[in-house]
């Protein structure tokens, strides 16, 4: 019977993180060469703990699936990372960034990792800046900051419309310097397909090589997940098409229980969908609303000229545009956050509003801030998003306004950590986005980067010591033992199953189908009927998709339609479990919204009382249900208050 | 619209490849090149042929991962985009399209579009980096950049790493790649201070791995989906005339 223990370490809220570190257990630095650590990607929380692990001494294997550890999805973050510096003096301070992430993230994550979080969030923006990210700066030469949803302060530091890939690089660079100083073994196109358990402890996985298709074992005496969100279980995201929740879903299926799976965010500014062929979703940061002013028209004629392609945004008068977000939040305006904003958006659809031929689209608008700032200053700021919306859409957003529409962007759900990262199976760790741990049910923008190297470069290479130093005395050992022999022969037998159903429907086909299935039953307004129509569904496509898929070529080679066949098959489980999730959590709040529960003026309604707890699944075999597991949040240092960004 | 293909199909390194033509029916002009892709690939797999084979993750222009020559171009006929920003509204009714993988002796073909990079990777182990380790930074605005370099370092960092100018240059050579780092890194007094060795030991790494050198030609700028400049050559060049004295 699993139990929970968060390990939040004693003490005020300030102090706990010191608290801990100053009675962890750490290992020597002779011991540290004799311990081996797998690193499961390499985004910023994989690249970054991987770096500073190998720089502590210990020997790090890191793997990613593709060709490169650069590629890896942080590398498309755009807006950029908060960090509680107060540098521009607008009364910023950790408290408050503490304050401003629970509340964004409606109550529902923990106060000491939360403030643990913001504490080190200026250690993350010394570091990246000694190790040469281009930070945007001051003609003084100080660093420059801007503001995003959610927040009354500017702390988000940037660089260019490409922060993401800055700080990736970064790490990766950090990563690049231990791979020559031969601390770090690279495993690049290297696919973790199974973990391997010895003695009750996470000692190490089954890979499966994307080019030859062949399995290798690897051994370790730990191994970190930094193997990123679930996005793509709805086919259409702004994730990467590689993305993936394979790593996670094995760790769950062995024993780590998956916390808050419904718990997904849509981010409001995404290219709206152009027809059947589309593959993915392209995000336009959400630094775009800190100028950008959102709109529809208010009369029903003019929506409906827009759709048909009579009338232009242009056409439309000033006093006939609703700016719907300002009108219904007045304080926050345009930077309310991404729930709250995307809800409006899809209210404003649903009611006809919509601005383009689906009728699923509304206006970002740079008229106003042209006319203020002048052209320049806004290409300054979003010249390279302006670019990428006028390649992908044929429209230039200097001169009309852009059209964007909600898409899935984040999964705040992942595996269940403690105060340590630690997962319920000893020896096994969850980092960045793949952990449900800071955002509780939604993530304030900017946060992700800031999350993912708190994790990778000043919590994990800490806590994860506290369990390493009772490994000191496990040698390093060879795979050819039985436990790796069953891991591996669970993960050939997958394969074969996969490969000998010789169905009719493709992978992409069945992708497309589950897709539909989670957008329409678990998106973003879900309801009990909803939800137990589409975890139906979800079973008979799981029926449909072990009959009727069809995989070309060969098991032992290079076969990507295998290797999407095999995250498929995942993803189809993990969609169950959310729907399952969803179920449960009767009440609306951050990105779960259940209409069911909601106020007068259609705001998400918690329930407090009753819904303050993490739920965490734990597996109980094929075809079993889940059981659930309850871990309730202790509130001490902030009220409890409904969310008002009016 | 309705295309002819003729795309690169080769099985592994040691096996011969050669140009299979495919045709296409009613792709909307609004799809991206690689959706375009996708549907061919859908239209092998329900004859139960095997799919072509090429790199693509991010979808957005700024993993690196695509990489394709189209019609005798890195990246295809727009300019200052990778290949899945690149969109079929660029492209006729009837139109033939060749497609080919990057050719460049560090580049060896995997299967048919798929090429290795790990050289790339090899660069910047050698020295693309600042010598730093966690938690020995001080504090962010202790170091001051002048904003102009700032802006320089950013314009050269903004690599992704796609290959397209090894594979534009007649000599494959990777120096706008290096020069790019080499400039991000020089720029910036926290890189100014391993700015000798790691020039030196990158432009031995290039020639070691099998690139070639650098004649001035421009193709390289010319192709790159992120305008990194030539200019980031000549700094490269300075920068090693100033470490070997």
């Amino acid at each position: 019977m699993v139990k929970l223990n968060s390990r939040i370490p004693d003490g005020p809220l300030a102090e706990k993180w010191s608290n801990y570190k100053s009675n962890q257990n750490l290992v020597n630095p002779a011991n540290k060469r004799k311990l081996d650590v797998i690193v499961i990607g390499t985004g910023l929380a994989g690249a970054s703990a991987a770096a500073s692990l190998a720089e502590m001494g210990f020997k790090v294997k890191s793997f990613c699936y593709q060709d490169s550890p650069r590629r890896a999805h942080s590398i498309a973050a755009q807006g950029g990372i908060n960090a509680a510096k107060n540098y521009q003096n607008d009364g910023d301070s950790i408290y408050r960034l503490f304050y401003d992430t629970i509340k964004g993230g409606d109550y529902r994550s923990r106060e000491a990792n939360v403030y643990r979080l913001a504490e080190v969030s200026n250690e993350i923006i010394d570091q990246c800046v000694a190790q040469g990210v281009p930070f945007a700066r001051e003609y003084g030469g100080t660093l420059d900051n801007r503001s995003f949803g959610g927040a009354l302060v500017s702390r988000t530091f940037y660089a260019r419309g490409q922060t993401g890939q800055q700080l990736l690089l970064g790490a990766y660079q950090a990563q690049a310097r231990q791979v020559k100083k031969g601390n770090i073994e690279m495993y690049p196109r290297m696919e973790m397909y199974n973990l391997v358990m010895v003695d009750g402890k996470a000692r190490g996985i089954i890979g499966r090589d994307v080019i030859t298709g062949k399995l290798e074992r690897f051994s370790a005496h730990a191994v970190v997940l930094a193997s990123g969100g679930y996005g793509n279980v709805f086919f259409l995201s702004t994730m990467a098409m590689g993305a993936n929740a394979s790593a996670a879903w094995q760790c769950y299926k062995k024993g780590a229980l998956f916390g808050n799976p419904c718990f997904v965010q849509i981010h409001p500014t995404c290219i709206p969908v152009h027809g059947e062929a589309q593959s993915k979703l392209t995000l336009m940061s959400e630094s775009l609303r800190n100028d950008g002013r959102i709109w529809v028209p208010k009369k029903k004629e003019d929506a409906e000229g827009l759709q048909k392609g009579t009338l232009r945004g242009g056409d439309i008068p000033e006093e006939d545009r609703d700016y719907y977000l300002e009108r219904r939040y007045p304080a926050f305006g345009n930077l309310v956050p991404r729930d709250v904003a995307s809800r409006a958006a899809k209210e404003r659809c649903d009611a006809g509003y919509g601005v383009n031929s689906t009728g699923l689209a509304v206006f970002l608008d740079f008229k106003d801030a042209i006319e203020r700032l002048g052209k320049d200053v806004i290409e300054a700021k979003y010249g390279n998003l302006f670019q990428m919306y006028e390649k992908i859409t044929d429209h230039n957003p200097y001169k009309v306004p852009m059209m964007i529409y909600p898409a899935i962007h984040y999964s705040m759900g992942g595996i269940w950590v403690d105060y340590e990262l630690h997962s319920t199976i000893p020896g096994l760790f969850a980092t960045g986005e793949s952990n449900f741990s800071d955002h509780g049910a939604n993530r304030l923008g900017a946060s992700a980067l800031m999350q993912g190297l708190a994790d990778g470069y000043f919590v994990l290479p800490y806590t994860i010591q506290n369990y390493l130093a009772d490994e000191i005395n496990t040698p390093r050992f060879k795979t050819d033992i039985p436990e790796f022999e069953e891991a591996e022969k669970e993960v050939r037998e997958q394969l074969e199953k996969l490969m000998a159903i010789r169905g009719t429907m493709s992978v992409d086909t069945l992708h497309k189908k589950l897709g539909k299935i989670m957008w329409d039953g678990v998106g973003m307004a879900r309801n009990k009927e909803g939800l137990l129509k589409a975890r139906e569904e979800i079973r008979k496509l799981k029926e449909v998709f072990w009959f009727d898929l069809k995989i070309p070529g060969k098991i032992d080679d290079l076969n990507g339609e295998l290797q999407k066949a095999s995250r498929l098959a995942d993803f189809i489980e993990l969609g169950e479990l959310m729907a399952m999730d969803a179920l449960i959590r009767e009440e609306s709040c951050g990105g779960h919204f259940r209409e069911e529960y909601q106020t007068e003026e259609g705001e998400a309604l918690r329930d407090d009382k009753n819904m303050t707890f993490v739920a965490a699944w734990e597996y109980k075999g094929e075809d079993k249900d889940p059981a659930l597991h309850k871990e309730n949040l202790d509130f001490k240092y902030i009220e409890v208050k409904q969310r008002n960004y009016k | 619209m309705n295309l002819k293909l003729k795309i690169w199909r080769q099985k592994d390194p040691n096996t011969r490849g050669k140009f299979v033509n495919y045709r296409l029916r009613d792709i909307s002009a609004d799809s991206s090149f690689l959706e375009m892709l996708d549907v061919l690939n859908e239209e092998l797999i329900s004859k139960g042929e095997e799919p072509v084979v090429y790199d693509h993750d991010c979808r957005e222009g700024i993993c690196g991962a695509c990489g394709l020559y189209i019609n005798g171009r890195p990246h295809g006929p727009d300019s200052l985009i990778t290949v899945c920003q690149l969109h079929m509204r660029k492209f006729k009714d009837g139109d033939t399209i060749v497609i080919e993988p990057w050719r460049a002796r560090a580049f060896p073909i995997i299967r048919d579009l798929m090429v290795n990079r790990n050289a790339f990777d090899a660069l910047i182990q050698e020295g693309g980096y600042v010598s730093v380790n966690t938690g020995s930074a001080p504090d962010a605005n202790a170091i001051l950049v002048k904003k102009e370099h700032a802006d320089l370092s950013m314009d050269a960092a903004a690599c992704i790493g796609c290959g397209a100018c090894v594979a534009a240059c007649k000599n494959a050579s990777a120096m706008l790649f290096v020069g790019a780092k080499i400039s991000q890194l020089a720029l910036l007094p926290q890189g100014k201070i391993e700015s000798n060795r790691r020039v030196m030991d990158m432009v031995a790494k290039m020639d070691e791995l099998g690139f070639g050198n650098c004649t001035n030609t421009g193709a390289c700028e010319a192709e790159c989906p992120k305008g990194i400049t030539l200019t980031n050559i000549a700094r490269l060049n300075r920068e090693y005339y100033k470490a070997t004295f």
